[in-house]
């Protein structure tokens, strides 16, 4: 004898009284797959409950996470790319721009935006992966240009969060240039006794390594990001073997003294906001 | 020996044929100066031909050749042989691939810096192919401060494929060190010349090339990533380093047009790698006009010059 037994036959639920799961509601951490509502894991803000993965998130997840209340005002943020080159590879560069401003919602790989942490002055450049892996090009340079200007005005403390794979091709000299032009600003901020805060997110490799992601008064990292100057393919053929575990990531540099520490996402607020009070007060 | 690029071919025979007549004069005894002249005007017209439509390609294969002097033979052209070469980045190790120490040009004493390339198999992995480690690129910061510290003008050779991407690179903070140059070199208080003398790959080049005055030889390129890399990314293939070559806008003549670099110094009308000599004492001429003009200049406005110059490389809309 069963314990359940059915008292009607069939579906009895009328279509119309169905509960759909929305799509996307679910969703899979990319590391250990554990399944979290969407919901859950934006509240955790993207970091896996079971395993502390972090999920890539953009600048807006960002602002929302530190700035007071999620209040921010943005800093040129209608700047987009030229094509000085007139660049074409298998698709041209102004339409390469357009499809993913359309795609994302975004003008550029990069926002700059002012606010208050804790009540504190902050000026944050935030990048987003999402546009063209984040490359940096002449709009990343002027936009954290005028982000580091604007926290030499105000007496702000200033951060980027980089999360890039490098300069962006597409405008060749130009975006090498960006690596000295950020580099020359920095050393304004310094001479202004403004802290310049560097936090490292997966990934940060390139040219944005090889400037100013390595050149903050402090350097920090979310755990398990991939941090390198050249990745680990070009590495890994260079060498002709295979890499130890653990290369290049947030761990690797700590161990290797590029890091002062690791944060994660969930408790960045609390440390940057710390962080900004010892340089400022 | 010397060694013929495809499109060189053309000279290859006609100055096998001039050498031929002089050593035929030679043995003979017979004048043979009016046919000499005469394959000599030929050679010449044939230079300008062949090194007048030459593609960035080219140019890039020129800039690689193997016969081009490098840093070593223009700082010993240059000082005369009046140069001390300082090792090490009191660290680590002494990276072969950059080379420094201070120089005296014409009895004004100078800290000439550069990657260096080798001359033959064995020398070309003991200069590790002219891309430095970290060590070298803390090698050159030293010496550039200790330039800094006795009021030294600074001229850099930038000639590299790239800064090695090697898995001990890596562990000792590659990127680091390239970051660390370009904001310090940004600050010297001394005049910076960069001279790209021939590669000048990216952030390997940038690592000593922030300058009051950055300046390329004809016949090089200068860009964010190598033609061949920039194929096999964009295009997927390694059959595409001539496209990549005309996109990235590598050229001497373009970097000037796009004004990321200040000037193109001409080289002979041959190549530099055909008349070092010549090329010595161009680039000798041009260093020492730079460093008069420079020094001119107030210390910190050279440096606030320096940053605005840099700061206004890029077109945004």
């Amino acid at each position: 004898m069963s314990w359940f037994k059915r008292s009607k036959e069939g579906i009895t639920t009328a279509t119309s009284d169905k509960k759909e799961v929305p799509e996307g509601l679910w969703v899979r951490c990319s590391n250990c797959k554990t399944l979290f509502t969407s919901d859950d894991l934006a509240h955790n803000n993207y970091v896996c409950d079971r395993c502390s993965h972090h999920e890539r998130i953009g600048s807006e997840e960002y602002f929302q996470l530190i700035f007071d209340d999620g209040n921010y005002t943005e800093i040129a943020a209608d700047l987009t790319s030229g094509d000085p080159l007139e660049f074409t590879d298998t698709k041209k560069y102004v339409d390469r721009v357009s499809a993913t401003q359309k795609a994302t919602g975004l003008k550029d790989a990069v926002r700059t935006a002012k606010g208050t942490i804790d009540g504190q002055k902050l000026v944050i450049s935030a990048m987003d992966f999402q546009f063209i892996g984040g490359s940096m090009g002449s709009v990343m340079g002027e936009k954290i240009a005028r982000g580091i200007d604007e926290a030499i005005k105000t007496n702000a403390a200033f951060m980027i969060i980089s999360k890039s794979g490098g300069a962006r091709m597409m405008e060749a000299g130009y975006s090498l240039m960006q690596m000295a032009k950020v580099s020359g600003k920095l050393g304004q901020l310094s001479e202004a006794k403004l802290p310049y805060i560097s936090y490292l997110t997966d990934p940060t490799t390139g040219g944005v390594t090889a400037s100013f992601a390595m050149l903050g008064d402090i350097n920090i990292a979310e755990p398990g990001a991939l941090i390198a100057f050249a990745g680990p393919r070009v590495v890994k053929e260079t060498i002709g073997r295979d890499l130890p575990d653990g290369f290049q990531t947030s761990e690797f540099l700590l161990e290797h003294g590029f890091l002062d520490f690791i944060v994660d996402r969930t408790e960045i607020k609390q440390k940057l906001s710390l962080a900004v009070k010892m340089f400022m007060s | 020996m010397s060694t013929y690029l495809d499109f060189e071919e053309p000279l290859k025979s006609l100055e096998e044929q001039i050498a031929q007549t002089k050593e035929l004069g030679e043995s003979t005894n017979v004048d043979m100066s009016e046919q000499l002249a005469e394959l000599e005007q030929v050679l010449q017209e044939k230079t300008k031909e062949v090194f007048s439509g030459l593609t960035p390609w080219q140019r890039v294969q020129l800039s690689r050749h193997p016969d081009r002097p490098y840093t070593l033979a223009y700082i010993d052209a240059l000082t005369n042989g009046q140069f001390i070469e300082l090792h090490g980045d009191r660290s680590v190790k002494d990276d072969k691939a950059m080379v420094g120490g201070f120089g005296m040009i014409d009895g004004k004493s100078v800290m000439l810096i550069g990657q260096q390339k080798g001359i033959n198999t064995k020398m070309r992995q003991y200069r590790n192919f002219g891309m430095p480690n970290p060590e070298g690129y803390r090698k050159a910061l030293r010496l550039m401060k200790l330039a800094e510290k006795f009021n030294k003008p600074i001229i850099t050779f930038i000639d590299t494929p790239g800064a090695f991407p090697g898995l001990e690179a890596e562990e000792r903070g590659q990127g680091e060190a390239i970051a660390r140059n370009i904001y310090e070199m940004m600050r010297l208080k001394v005049p910076v010349i960069c001279i790209i003398i021939g590669e000048g790959a990216s952030g390997g080049a940038l690592g000593i090339g922030v300058g009051d005055k950055v300046v390329m030889l004809e016949n090089t390129w200068y860009s964010v990533i190598s033609p061949e890399s920039c194929s096999s990314i964009l295009w997927r293939s390694w059959n595409f380093k001539e496209t990549a070559a005309d996109a990235l806008k590598l050229t001497s003549t373009d970097m000037r047009k796009n004004g990321l670099v200040d000037e193109v110094i001409p080289e002979p009308s041959n190549g530099a790698h055909r008349n070092p000599e010549e090329m010595f004492q161009v680039v000798k001429a041009k260093i020492k006009d730079y460093i008069s003009e420079l020094e001119k200049q107030d210390p910190d406005k050279r440096v606030e010059d320096r940053i605005e110059k840099f700061c206004q490389m890029g077109v945004w809309k």
